[in-house]
């Protein structure tokens, strides 16, 4: 089947009528969007919502029916190699084998280049080196994954992908395990090493307000299907997201011009209180 | 730069691999020393030098002395050694496919399988064990096959959970029917027990013939993957996401893990423990990553075994002890003292 022409030419990913169905339920359908090149697509929308299902297609970690394009070809066309070359993904919860030392562990992300049998030589481990530096993880080169803490852990990972060299980051919700500083910092790493390095990130985010800052476009996922699209101004509407996430939230804008996100409680504080006998 | 590559360079079976190495050739030599015939190394290194292909030299000792190294001796020491090796190498297969530490070679059902090979042909044939092999070896294999259709086929695309539950269900059942015939067929039930429990003693170069390309095949498929083996070390999503067919992978890893153990079990009977105790005393004294691991499981399985073969005969000379009583006798108390050391409580395993 020759490639379809992708709707535009700057696009490195797009989607046509993904659906993505488990045993009982349907976890996405019609999905059609696409992402230009070196852009930040942040997906959002409430636990179940699809998020996770749409990474995990695109990294063709589940069986889906519709087609997935990267740099414009079909995904389910591209050898398994091929395919790495092109999409590195990085789960919401990575396995960190607690021996491995850190300069190994990244080293296995440059896999993709090297044979079913091969092994990586000297140029594969400077790589490796760079990016601990590029990361700030020099001084942990041989240092044990056990012995890491979890923001150092977040950036190892981070450099785990990028040896894979591929155009397309995929990161779900990089940032749960984080606390509030290394939560901006990791996001302003990312954003640094995609204008850096032409990256095209897709990230499932459950912070509003830090997607609204680093996303260049959001797109809100609600019951399998993609409801608003564009930038945090145009998706951000009080009533569509109490409705979407189920939830009371109030919208403010600081002084500079971003956007806050703050979940409401929905009862008056003191309703559970228990009734006089 | 040069010393931050040096200490980052990959990391190396190489020291570990000279050590064990080296450890199994003392080996070697003193269990072929040891025995009621007294022998000195040095004559029993004689006599094995004469042997070796283009070295030209020729041992002073009696005919008898080296028919006693060469043609009893030796050839129970090798296969004690390939057993060893098999055993070892299948269960770091196994705990590294499954990602599981207290996966073993005989995870899958293969020690159900042979045990009913086995116990069909002593009974059936009554006393003569020259079916014996090949009977355990299919046995074995077909345990293992069945397992695997049936998980692979009702489970999910999931982790390898549901081939290990089919496993169970599956050794159950070759149990169940092993067990009928015993209960039927009493008389053997000795001869069965013996087979069970493992021994050596009626080794000879025709079964090291008869293993070894199994072993070597299964050796080599096994070291091939070693790398691989890491990579799923992450994971089944983050493997597949760098390019792994995980599944292909876990399936060519068990087959010749499969093979050798087959082999190993279809020669020595079931010995335990091995596939346990020796990959992860090479994770703890040494590194847990599977190009350390999967070669000096081979060597390190090859020498643990040896002697605890050295240990049977001798403990209660003339008879023999049953060899999976010595492996976990020997084993377990070990097994406990390495998992105290410090390696062990940084949660290497």
């Amino acid at each position: 089947m020759a490639a379809r022409e992708i709707e535009s030419p700057r696009a490195i990913v797009e989607f046509r009528d993904l659906l993505v169905r488990y045993a009982e339920s349907t976890a996405l359908h019609s999905i059609n969007y696409s992402v230009e090149r070196g852009r930040w697509l942040g997906l959002i929308g409430a636990n179940g919502a699809g998020k996770t299902s749409l990474l995990k297609a695109l990294a063709r970690l589940v069986d889906f029916e519709g087609a997935v394009y990267v740099e414009g070809r079909s995904t389910l066309d591209l050898s398994r190699r091929e395919f790495a070359q092109l999409v590195a993904y990085v789960p919401q919860k990575p396995e960190f084998p607690p021996e491995m030392r850190a300069v190994d562990y990244v080293a296995l992300g440059r896999l993709p280049h090297l044979g079913y049998f091969g092994a990586e030589g000297p140029r594969d481990r400077v790589h490796s080196l760079e990016l601990l530096e590029r990361l700030s993880l020099s001084a942990m080169a041989t240092r044990h994954l056990s012995t890491m803490s979890g923001g150092e852990l977040q950036r190892l990972v981070l450099a785990r992908a990028l040896a894979q060299e591929a155009p397309v980051l995929l990161l779900d919700e990089p940032t749960s395990a984080l606390d509030l500083g290394r939560r901006v910092e990791a996001l302003e790493l990312v954003d640094e090493l995609r204008i850096e390095r032409g990256l095209t990130v897709i990230s499932a985010m459950h912070d509003l307000t830090l997607a609204a800052q680093f996303a260049d476009e959001l797109a809100l996922l609600s019951g399998g299907e993609i409801v608003a699209t564009g930038s945090a101004d145009e998706v951000f509407e009080e009533s569509s997201l109490d409705f979407h996430f189920g939830t009371r939230v109030q919208i403010l804008r600081t002084d500079d011009g971003e956007l806050i996100v703050v979940p409401r409680r929905t009862k008056p504080k003191g309703s559970h209180a228990r009734a006089p006998a | 730069m040069r010393a931050v590559r040096l200490a980052t360079s990959p990391v190396s079976p190489r020291v570990p691999l000279l050590v064990t190495g080296l450890g199994l050739v003392v080996v070697i030599l003193v269990s072929t020393a040891i025995g009621p015939a007294d022998l000195s190394i040095l004559t029993v290194a004689g006599i094995l030098l004469s042997h070796v292909p283009l070295v030209h030299y020729h041992s002073s000792a009696s005919a008898i002395n080296q028919g006693i190294v060469w043609d009893i001796r030796l050839p129970r020491v090798i296969l004690g050694g390939i057993v060893g090796a098999m055993l070892a190498a299948g269960g770091a297969s196994y705990q590294g496919v499954f990602r599981n530490a207290l996966a073993d070679p005989y995870l899958l059902g293969i020690a159900a399988g042979a045990g009913l090979g086995a116990t069909i042909v002593i009974v059936a044939s009554s006393g003569s064990t020259s079916w014996l092999p090949a009977a355990a070896f299919i046995g074995g294999a077909a345990a293992v096959t069945l397992t695997y259709v049936v998980g692979a086929k009702f489970g999910g695309r999931s982790s390898g959970t549901s081939v290990v539950l089919a496993g169970v269900a599956v050794a159950a059942l070759f149990t169940a029917v092993q067990t009928l015939l015993l209960q039927q067929h009493a008389p053997d039930l000795q001869n069965v027990y013996s087979w069970i429990l493992g021994s050596l003693a009626a080794a000879t170069w025709s079964n090291v013939w008869l293993i070894l390309p199994y072993a070597v095949v299964s050796a080599v498929v096994l070291l091939m993957h070693r790398r691989l083996l890491d990579v799923l070390r992450l994971g089944e999503e983050e493997a597949a996401s760098l390019g792994v067919n995980t599944r292909r992978v876990r399936l060519v890893v068990v087959a010749a893990a499969t093979l050798g153990t087959a082999a190993a079990v279809s020669v020595s009977g079931l010995v335990g423990f091995v596939g346990i105790i020796v990959p992860h005393m090479v994770r703890l004294t040494t590194n847990a990553s599977y190009r350390v691991v999967m070669p000096v499981s081979i060597v390190g399985g090859a020498a643990f075994l040896i002697l605890a073969d050295l240990a049977a005969h001798t403990i209660e000379s003339p008879a023999e002890v049953p060899l999976g009583v010595v492996t976990a006798f020997v084993g377990a108390p070990f097994f406990i003292f390495v998992l105290r050391s410090r390696r062990a409580q940084q949660g290497v395993l």
